[in-house]
């Protein structure tokens, strides 16, 4: 251990979908958060019984403050950090919020000759098809990304699926699997150094947790 | 892409401002002084090179480096590094030099980014090349160094983490029998990824001790205990071998006094193609990125004809800048000598003698013509002693000095 480490660490969670789990998990880890956590409008929310500061952050920013180094360690979906290619330690898969990354389309669907494929995540659509060895236009939309092979804009979509519903909903099905994703604890890269005993702490506090409930 | 503005400069390029560059030039000449007292001499490279000799032994991946073409089609980069420049001067102008060389420098390089539009694409790297010796003894004069430049440049809580690529070549060697395996395991540590990295290893059909021990290098980051831990761990000779130069090496930094700054990390891998044994990065508190790396690159110099042993590390000042304490001292004397249009040669010339008395001092010349005589006082509020060279009637003190 370093001399005069710092035992404070700053921990960004992703609000919206994957937070509530996140937060479970952190409880599970025996973490002790505040109880109004989850419902808190704040930004900031300081833990100092655990030496613990967590900042709420839209999903996609997580791994920037991570890499930049505002945040020591981040919770985020492999999808996020797939797409965002920033330079942090992907230390732990959480294990939770499980979904996958697929593509999807028309029951109907045919190959066209000018395949166009909307997607929140240009980055990691536009390498999965250049892998298959397909040419796709990729088309970058920020949401409702179903709404785009309704009505013509693209013919198939990238996606997260979780449950399949929305893609129900909206009459679509699943064309094609890329990838399995889940939740991971990423870290900065001289955090992870710096601060090496407080980081392995709240490692093993994670593992002794997701092993319990078996890792995948 | 619309037309630049009159002002906008090309994405990634940076004007530095007079205060800022006081203290770059401040850290500079610091590191400079403490470069030097231990035997390296300066070397200046060019700013470009061929992209076919140098771009091609570079460090620094091919998408990253600033391609042109000059004007006999050939195509050249602007520098990425300088290490690869400084093996081709020695290997070329320096090929009658005795070897070891110890050469450092001070130079911007350049890296295409495509992330963000305001990250740099130009910066600043002072680094030292040690050339020509094998033996740990290098690799431990270039840590200490490091430490003692990191202190030069006023950073007090720093760490360096110390890893060899040596050993997980050896433990792959020993545990996995597939090269494309082998690679990709290391490809994914380069990465940062040590999920992809563990999860390949639970898929690989290898026996449960050898994955026990593939997982195990996870934890093999800490203090010199973490040498023992990784020696226990393997029997290949190549991995053993790496730890007992490490052991080395950790005996030597204890006498160099350094062992406070440096952990050990057997993760720590970086460039498969270009480093071959110790290799180094360096972190500051309340700095996201590293503020050097450097390591072992013992193949690089027979890509330019001379094959010899080398190491090196790159300080990146523009990150020492932002977490440096110094302050550069004002500590020179400001002169000024104002004037009218009647005065004017008697003021240059005293300006010169008291340039000439002061080496130190700076002194600036000011002709005020009569009109502006109101705004005198402000002006002289900027210096620490004004001369004043004014016909008696302006303003009652002719020949005047204010202290």
């Amino acid at each position: 251990m370093i001399k005069g480490e710092s035992l404070y660490l700053t921990m960004a969670m992703p609000k919206g979908r994957i937070f509530e789990e996140a937060a479970d998990l952190l409880r599970k880890a025996e973490l002790p958060l505040p109880p109004e956590f989850e419902e808190s409008r704040k930004l900031i929310i300081d833990v100092p019984e655990a030496n613990l500061r967590f900042i709420l952050a839209k999903p996609a920013d997580v791994p920037t403050y991570v890499e930049y180094g505002v945040a020591d360690l981040g919770v985020v979906g492999k999808d996020v950090l797939v797409e965002e290619e920033r330079d942090v330690y992907e230390l732990l898969d959480l294990n939770i919020s499980r979904c996958h990354m697929a593509v999807a389309g028309l029951p109907d669907w045919k190959p066209t000759h000018t395949p166009r494929v909307a997607t929140k995540y240009p980055r990691l659509a536009s390498r999965y098809f250049r892998e298959q060895g397909h040419q796709v236009e990729v088309i970058k939309l920020n949401g409702s990304i179903e709404l785009a092979p309704l009505i013509g804009l693209a013919d198939r979509i990238v996606d997260i699926v979780s449950t399949g519903r929305t893609l129900k909903e909206n009459g679509l099905v699943e064309l094609e699997y890329i990838m399995p994703i889940t939740s991971r604890l990423i870290a900065n890269r001289a955090s992870y150094r710096m601060k090496s005993a407080a980081i392995d702490h709240i490692y093993q506090r994670f593992t002794s947790v997701i092993d319990k409930e078996g890792e995948a | 892409m619309p037309k630049p503005l009159g002002f906008e400069k090309p994405l990634g390029m940076r004007d530095i401002l007079p205060d800022l560059l006081k203290k770059q030039r401040y850290i500079e000449s610091e590191l400079r002084k403490c470069i030097e007292q231990w035997g390296y001499e300066e070397i200046m490279t060019p700013t470009l090179e061929y992209y076919d000799t140098v771009g091609g032994a570079s460090v620094t991946l091919d998408e990253k480096l600033f391609k042109l073409l000059d004007r006999q089609g050939k195509t050249v980069i602007l520098r990425p590094d300088v290490t690869a420049p400084i093996a081709r001067v020695v290997s070329s102008l320096l090929k009658g030099e005795p070897l070891p060389l110890r050469l450092y420098y001070h130079a911007n390089v350049f890296r295409t980014q495509e992330k963000e539009a305001g990250r740099d694409a130009e910066f600043f790297q002072t680094g030292v090349e040690y050339i020509g010796e094998h033996d740990v003894s290098a690799d431990a004069e270039m840590i200490a160094l490091a430490v003692a430049s990191l202190q030069a440049a006023g950073l007090s809580k720093f760490q360096i983490a110390v890893g060899h690529m040596d050993f997980l070549h050896g433990l792959l060697e020993e545990t996995v029998t597939g090269e494309e395996e082998r690679e990709e395991l290391i490809r994914y540590l380069e990465e940062f990824n040590f999920v992809g990295f563990r999860q390949l290893v639970s898929e690989l059909p290898i026996t449960d001790k050898d994955r026990k021990r593939l997982h195990a290098i996870s934890h093999l980051r800490g203090g010199e205990e973490k040498l023992d831990d990784a020696f226990a761990l393997t029997t290949n000779g190549r991995a053993r071998k790496a730890v007992e130069n490490l052991k080395e090496l950790l005996e030597a930094l204890k006498a160099y006094r350094v062992m406070d700054h440096v952990i050990f990390d057997f993760n720590l891998v970086s460039n498969l193609d270009y480093y071959t044994g110790i290799l180094f990065e360096g972190y500051a508190e309340d700095l996201g990125f590293p503020v050097c790396s450097g390591g072992r690159y013992d193949s690089l110099l027979a890509k330019f004809g001379r094959p010899a042993p080398a190491t090196g590390f790159a300080l990146k000042l523009d990150r020492l800048v932002q977490a440096s304490s110094l302050q550069p001292q004002q500590t020179q004397e400001r002169i000024l000598v104002c004037f009218d249009a009647d005065h004017r040669e008697e003021g240059l010339h005293q300006a010169h003698s008291l340039r000439q008395q002061h080496r130190d001092a700076v002194v600036v010349t000011r002709l005020i013509p009569s009109a502006q005589m109101e705004q005198l006082t402000e002006i002289e509020r900027q210096y620490d002693r004004v001369v004043r060279l004014f016909a008696k009637n302006e303003t009652g003190a002719d020949g005047g000095e204010r202290a």
